[in-house]
């Protein structure tokens, strides 16, 4: 029997794998599409203290290897997903911890949704890569010192394990690995959607109402393993690694790049089966490999 | 809601670019409602391609039935599929039409948006309410499946813009006769809609400014199907409501247009 638990940064995680916020709605729209038993954590879609409309339609567009999407984040307000959306997901997922993915347009705004989350959910994931309105509209992101006080302001509002989801479009990984781990994150999940833009070239106008979004999917999976081996060499902190998993060998490579935890997201949409298929996958390398634990395989690139 | 697993049993050419294909697909079968949805994975697809969402024509004795029109690179993709062929089929997916009418029922329905129309006027027969079908299209080989609405018993309507069969105009040329016809008799009556949006946004006008009830199913490019990406965005008197599962048949009161 491989054991399967693992631990990121102090969510204990009944099996390693997740799902990817955003494309697991809040948790429970999968039931009866998705088999549950083999997930260790679900990732909510973002939330912030007030409900937010999101972009107009259309508001995605598939692209040869992905999806470019620019939904806007969507979504009620932490008032209305503490009160409705986390009662319902306990009622209809038993036994599958729970991951608040959090966003705002200024410190304040991040540090306020945390702290109303109390102990509510089970780890709160910070999405930085959206415009800091009060420093002209520039990611939290992409810039380590933004990136730290953001951080350090939600670590002081939640007691909760905190990951913090990285943007990958920064020339490298490592001062914002190091920003999030001085200011107190306990893991790390990466990779955000890569910024892109698809034309439509009969009308010539950008298909996305937004003009631009975030590929997602098979296309972004060798970017995102690189970014997790960079991360991982420079830090001790726990990686749930997510980008473009669609079968076990995607899911193998990110352990073995450093991940200690791997996402499905995009793969989802077309094969709600992928959770069932990653997870059997995974289990059966170990046993091949005589890993007595999908825990044993982070970092185990042959040296 | 479940993924099936099901086999092709008939998968034909209806002309023009429509087609007809149908399921062993006993699970979805059990549960499904007209105006529901199932989402297809299309197998001559790459396998990360997104899935193809399409209305219940018919669900009956573990026979699944769609009928489509080849459009995009996904229909034309699901037309290399063939009898005996397994496919990965989603469903039943959304919320539908009432299975209840207060009045007259009339079904209304542009192009393949007759799809959904058929398994509606089953079943609201198996209730007790008669409808009948107000149909419109392009040509006469845009008007879909009429014989199986007549082998049902439900009286016809038909418009095309080339006055090739029926009325020549639009579909709401017939219908708004009907609908002078019940005001003067002082009848009552529900509007049951699904096609292009110009004509469901005509529809729908017609139910509210009656103040009458109207069921409208929209259209909209959809990602997950199950409510959980947020793609497929209709805006109601709620905000911004998803398509495929506060949808895809929302009261044409709440309708924002």
């Amino acid at each position: 029997m491989v054991n399967v638990k693992v631990n990121l940064g102090g969510l204990e995680m009944p099996t390693f794998l997740a799902t990817a916020s955003g494309t697991f709605g809040y948790g429970f729209e999968y039931v009866g599409a998705v088999d549950y038993s083999k997930l260790g954590a679900v990732t909510a879609k973002g939330i912030r203290v007030e409900p937010w409309p999101g972009n107009e339609i259309p508001r995605h567009a598939e692209v040869p290897g992905g999806l470019v999407n620019a939904i806007g984040l969507q979504g009620t307000g932490v008032e209305h997903f503490l009160k409705y959306t986390v009662p319902w997901y306990r009622q209809q997922v038993k036994g599958v911890p729970l991951i608040a993915n959090i966003w705002g347009a200024s410190v304040e705004g991040y540090a306020e949704v945390a702290a109303k989350m109390g102990d509510a959910v089970d780890a709160v994931e910070m999405n930085v890569s959206c415009p800091n309105v009060k420093a002209g509209g520039h990611t939290f992101g992409q810039d380590p010192k933004v990136l730290a006080e953001v951080v350090s302001a939600v670590r002081k509002a939640t007691k909760l394990p905190l990951i913090v989801k990285l943007a990958p479009n920064v020339p490298s990984i490592v001062p914002y690995v190091k920003a999030c781990e001085d200011a107190g994150a306990d893991a790390l999940s990466m990779i955000n959607t890569i910024p892109a833009m698809v034309i439509d070239i009969e009308k010539r106008v950008p298909v996305l109402a937004n003009v631009t979004g975030g590929l997602s999917g098979r296309g972004i999976h060798p970017a995102a393993v690189k970014l997790v081996h960079d991360a991982h060499k420079a830090t001790k902190l726990p990686i749930l690694a997510m980008g473009g998993v669609y079968e076990p060998k995607d899911a193998i490579e990110f352990f073995l790049a450093g991940a200690t935890a791997v996402a499905v997201g995009t793969a989802t949409f077309s094969n709600p089966g992928v959770v069932a298929e990653v997870y059997d996958g995974v289990v059966a390398y170990c046993e091949r490999h005589g890993f007595a634990s999908v825990s044993d395989l982070t970092g185990a690139l042959a040296s | 809601m479940t993924d099936e697993k099901c086999k092709v049993i008939e998968h034909r050419e209806l002309g023009s670019g429509y087609r007809f294909i149908s399921f062993e697909a006993p699970k979805i079968v059990e549960t499904a409602e007209p105006g529901q949805f199932v989402h297809v994975r299309v197998p001559a697809l790459e396998p990360s391609a997104l899935r193809r969402p399409f209305s219940i024509f018919n669900a009956e004795e573990g026979r699944l039935e769609l009928l489509y029109k080849t459009i995009g690179r996904g229909t034309a993709a699901l037309n290399a599929v063939k009898p005996g062929d397994v496919v990965s089929v989603l469903g039943p997916l959304g919320h539908g039409f009432p299975l209840k009418c207060d009045g007259m029922a009339l079904l209304v329905g542009g192009g393949f948006g007759v799809a959904p129309l058929y398994f509606l006027a089953r079943r609201l027969l198996a209730v007790g309410v008669k409808p009948c079908l107000f149909v419109g299209g392009r040509t006469k080989d845009d008007l879909l499946a009429l014989d199986r609405f007549e082998k049902l018993g439900v009286e016809v309507h038909a418009a095309t813009n080339d006055g090739s069969f029926g009325t020549k105009g639009l579909v709401t040329d017939p219908l708004d006769d009907e609908l002078i016809r019940i005001k003067t008799a002082g009848e009552k009556f529900e509007l049951f809609a699904c096609g292009p949006d110009p004509m469901l946004k005509a529809v729908a006008l017609r139910a509210t400014g009656t103040k009458s009830k109207g069921w409208i199913s929209m259209d909209r490019h959809m990602v997950c199907g199950v409510g959980a990406c947020y793609a497929c965005i209709q805006k109601t008197v709620r905000g911004n409501s998803r398509c495929c599962i506060e949808g895809p048949v929302f009261a044409a009161e709440d309708l924002v247009w």
